[in-house]
């Protein structure tokens, strides 16, 4: 019938043909839709936004620093993302995702009809493919550790083209997040590299543009040593806007880069610059002082994730010359209750005041405020006591001589020092405080501001120190990202490290509920789980938690759907939503 | 007569801030580790001559500060709160290097009110009581490292330009040596190095063994022109041949005919170590919080809005300024002098 009347068949086909347009219009329309409550932007404009450091790679398989992660978000999608405001997972290159009833296997439906940046379909394959490169041990990539779930490595395999199953070898609870900022990779360009072995070397900066692709909302345009990376829109990129414009609005951003934060804040003082990061209270509040005439807001979003603490060396493996002092010194620092009476000496609220200016939140919890989801709100916040420091050290047998010094049971002054990195002022302004408010217990304590990673090897390497002050900021809400903090083999786990097991018996127990919460499903037996942790941690001080900075971005005015956010990055998360209202759009020459 | 009076102006001003910053306890209104956390970056004090209800009164009055509400460093006076200022009061306990122990105070306010005459740092600490502690050290530092160098450059100097030979190889090869390292990147090396325990005296010591060593190389090279020199003179030859011991010679003879140009030499050093000690401080190198000292102090303005918003912490580059200008007033006046008498023998 068909080949009787050929005419039919063509209208048919083209019947179809529309169809199947109009079906995948709609699909499109109701897939990519982006977020509720943002405004339609319109198309033009370059954003220009400093970095205090150049990229050193846009290779997402091997990048560690933040300018060249911040430059490569923007290159490159992921399956799964975390949605930066609400926190939770959504749809990105997998349109959905079913869980089996055991946990251990996860089925991806890719979106269907994407293209890399070149114009390049993307497939199962480039999925397949990317995750064999993040997995392979000889990449010694970054995300590898995330990735391996009970020892093993994450399996996935290919069902068809538009299908790829992930199996776990134990159950992982919140394994959707895992996906977040794994960048899916162009099989088409990168397999050849990889198999010659030269994959950990491709896309350096001079690389040609044609040569790097990606599923990001821009792509790579040029890059000029020194000055700046500039990068264009992708024109296939998937995502469109309520009125099925494809996005982004954006047609360039440009990276500058700056020397240093103070550099940074000039710049944008002075209009070079649309967007800022992370701004010290001190320059929130330069900057404030221009806010009326200038053509820029200001944002404080509150508490970020960033955690700031003092901590003693609670090691038990000492280097061998430490001598009687430091053995002494080691003696009152395993006392709890000598923990817990620093804690309550320490005034918080004057770190708050003066370091941050106001901007920041005292801490008595790693878990800060800014994680609604986790935070345990039971953890009890002591306020400052020198009466209740003192009766707790002389309940463990401490005493003060006629001047007022502080002794040990053996009659030794106690005295250490603290050391932080120089180069960050706030922590060293903190130990300052800490300093005279342990004066006021009779605790000699010196400040030592040292080079950062002279800090990083005392503290990780030789294990000579006394006491520290460091900060420490998640990735992301959940506490799995914590996980090497709190485990007693945890690579981060900054006051004992390289036990062999636990040392106490509520490190013990720590170590207990987080791998109990890693494999329980379900979300409010996890809560219950970490809260327990949160209070094992506020009970027993192995770290005496301090002060959190609020989040502080700046943005000009014109630029619309600008929406910061807590997770990092804080600003630049929706690059495709922003556009420039009103004609001033991309006028930096 | 003229030659007099180029030195009496430098003189007066470096031995008048020697003085203070001697007695800086004295006139320090408050201890340089004192904070006071409501009122970090406070600015001047306002002295009142009039109270609220405008009579006058020779006393000045200084009143309380309230930092505004959800404003960091901004601040009004409480009118209803103002104390009259207080001379030579009883306060903290200070000595002056052992030598004096007092608890009398120049200046005194009662609290709720602070008299901080030249504003508050970010800590809330009294930027004028740490500016002349902080002058002490700096100073004393500068004071005691230039006689360090000086004396070892006097007592290489002149060995080696008395004997000759291959000591003065050895001498003068040091110096080139010592002349050509890069101190700087020394010192931060070295200060990795050192334990992690080094209190504030110990690390003063360090900083002034640290600053002799490095500066004795040029007073050397200079004592050892004019000693070479001097040991050819006639009169030196003579007290010789009267059978002087090397020591008598260069004690009784050659050294005094250096004494004009190391005092020169030591009043360009002062200020040079003085800068070298802040250098050091600014940099990290120096004494530690709490303890004050220019480099230090300074080292505050390493951040913008700091050195944009608060002049007050300016103080010490200020002080420096002018210690330094009076130290090479002090010298020309020297060298002017010590030409003189050259040319007058």
């Amino acid at each position: 019938m068909v080949a009787r009347s050929p005419n039919l068949a063509i209208a048919v086909s083209i019947c179809l043909c529309l169809l199947s347009q109009f079906a995948g219009q709609a699909q499109s329309v109701s897939e990519d839709v982006v977020a509720n409550g943002t405004e339609t932007g319109h198309q033009g404009g370059r954003l220009s936004v400093s970095l205090r450091s150049e990229p050193k790679t846009l290779n997402p398989v091997t990048s560690v620093d933040v300018s060249s992660r911040e430059v490569i978000a923007q290159l490159t999608a992921d399956l799964v993302h975390i949605n930066r405001l609400t926190l939770q997972t959504e749809p990105a290159l997998a349109k959905s995702w079913k869980v089996s009833p055991d946990g251990l296997r996860y089925t991806l439906r890719l979106r269907h009809g994407l293209r890399f940046s070149d114009g390049h379909p993307f497939d199962a394959d480039d999925v397949v493919f990317s995750f064999r490169v993040y997995l392979d041990e000889d990449i010694h990539s970054p995300q590898r550790d995330l990735l391996v779930v009970g020892n093993k490595p994450i399996a996935v395999r290919k069902v068809d083209p538009y299908t790829v199953v992930f199996e776990l070898s134990q159950p992982y609870a919140a394994a959707d997040r895992l996906f977040d900022s794994v960048a899916i990779l162009p099989r088409h360009l990168l397999e050849e590299s990889y198999k010659s072995g030269k994959l950990a070397r491709a896309w350096g900066l001079d690389t040609p543009p044609l040569q790097i692709a990606g599923l990001g909302p821009f792509r790579f345009k040029e890059y000029v040593a020194g000055q700046r990376i500039t990068l264009e829109r992708n024109p296939y990129y998937w995502k469109v806007d309520r009125d099925d414009h494809r996005l982004p609005y954006l047609d360039q951003i440009n990276f500058f880069f700056v020397p240093n934060a103070d550099a940074e804040v000039i710049r944008f003082k002075a209009g070079d610059s649309d967007v800022i990061n992370r701004i010290s209270a001190e320059d929130y509040s330069n900057l404030e002082k221009d806010q009326s005439a200038q053509t820029f807001r200001l944002w404080d979003l509150g508490p970020s994730l960033e955690f700031n603490f003092l901590f003693f060396n609670l090691n038990t493996a000492l280097p061998a010359q430490s001598s009687t002092l430091a053995r002494k010194q080691t003696a009152w620092f395993r006392k709890v209750k000598f923990r817990q009476a620093i804690s309550l000496a320490i005034d918080r609220e004057a770190i708050t005041h003066i370091v941050y200016r106001g901007r920041g939140t005292p801490l008595w919890s790693p878990v800060t405020p800014a994680n609604r989801l986790w935070m345990n709100t039971a953890i009890p916040h002591p306020e400052r006591s020198l009466q209740g420091a003192r009766s707790l050290l002389q309940s463990e047998g401490f005493s003060w001589k006629q001047d007022g010094t502080l002794l040990d049971p053996t009659g030794v002054p106690v005295e250490f020092t603290i050391i932080t990195s120089a180069s960050n002022a706030q922590r060293t302004k903190m130990a300052t405080l800490i300093q005279a408010d342990l004066k006021d217990l009779g605790i000699q304590a010196e400040v030592v501001p040292m080079e950062f990673h002279s800090v990083l090897d005392r503290i990780f390497q030789t294990h000579d120190y006394e006491a520290a002050i460091l900060g420490l900021s998640g990735g992301d809400v959940d506490p799995n990202s914590d996980m090497n903090v709190w485990l007693s083999t945890g690579n981060d786990h900054v006051w004992d490290l390289g036990e062999p097991h636990p040392s106490t018996s509520w490190e013990a127990e720590i170590d207990q509920l987080m791998e109990k919460q890693l494999s329980t499903r379900r979300p409010e037996e996890r809560k219950a789980q970490y809260d327990r942790v949160q209070a094992i941690l506020a009970e027993q001080l192995p770290i005496i938690c301090l002060a959190s900075p609020n989040i502080l971005v700046g943005v000009k005015s014109d630029l619309g759907n600008f929406k910061p956010a807590v997770l990092d990055p804080h600003t630049l998360w929706n690059s495709p939503e922003l556009f420039f209202d009103g004609q001033e759009g991309g006028r930096h020459p | 007569m003229s030659k007099g009076k180029h030195f009496v102006v430098p003189m007066v001003c470096v031995a008048a801030v020697h003085l203070v910053t001697f007695l800086s306890g004295f006139f320090a209104p408050y201890d340089y580790s004192e904070q006071d956390r409501h009122l970090p970056y406070a600015p001047p004090s306002t002295l009142h001559f009039r109270d609220a209800q405008g009579t006058w009164h020779w006393r000045p009055s200084v009143c309380a500060l309230v930092e505004r509400p959800e404003q960091f460093g901004v601040y009004e006076e409480d009118r209803t709160r103002c104390f009259p200022l207080a001379f030579f009061t009883r306060g903290y306990r200070y000595s002056a290097f052992w030598l004096i122990q007092s608890d009398r105070h120049l200046l005194a306010v009662t609290p709720p009110a602070k008299i901080f005459l030249l504003g508050s740092d970010g800590y809330g600490r009294d930027e004028l009581s740490r500016l002349l502690y902080g002058g002490r050290l700096s100073l004393c530092a500068g004071l005691l490292a230039a006689a360090s160098s000086v004396g070892l450059g006097l007592l290489l100097g002149t060995v080696a330009g008395y004997y000759g030979g291959w000591c003065d190889a050895i001498v003068m090869r040091c110096v080139e040596l010592f002349l050509a390292l890069p101190w700087l990147y020394l010192l931060f090396a070295l200060r990795a190095f050192l334990p992690l325990h080094v209190s504030p005296s110990q690390a003063f010591l360090l900083l002034i063994a640290v600053l002799g060593i490095v500066g004795w190389a040029r007073p050397a090279r200079l004592i050892r022109g004019i000693v070479l020199s001097e040991k050819e003179r006639t009169y030196v030859l003579a007290a010789r041949m009267f059978g002087g011991s090397d020591f008598y010679l260069m004690h009784q003879h050659i050294a005094p005919r250096t004494y004009g140009l190391l005092l020169t030499q030591a009043a360009l050093l002062v200020p040079q170590y003085i800068l070298a000690e802040v250098t050091l401080s600014f940099l990290g190198l120096g004494v530690a919080e709490p303890v004050p000292s220019w480099g230090n102090m300074l080292a505050a303005l390493q951040q913008y809005d700091v050195l944009v918003s608060y002049w007050w912490i300016w103080a010490p580059g200020f002080a420096l300024f002018l210690v330094c200008i009076n130290y090479w007033r002090l010298a020309s006046a020297m060298q002017v002098a010590a030409e003189g008498t050259a040319h007058w023998q």
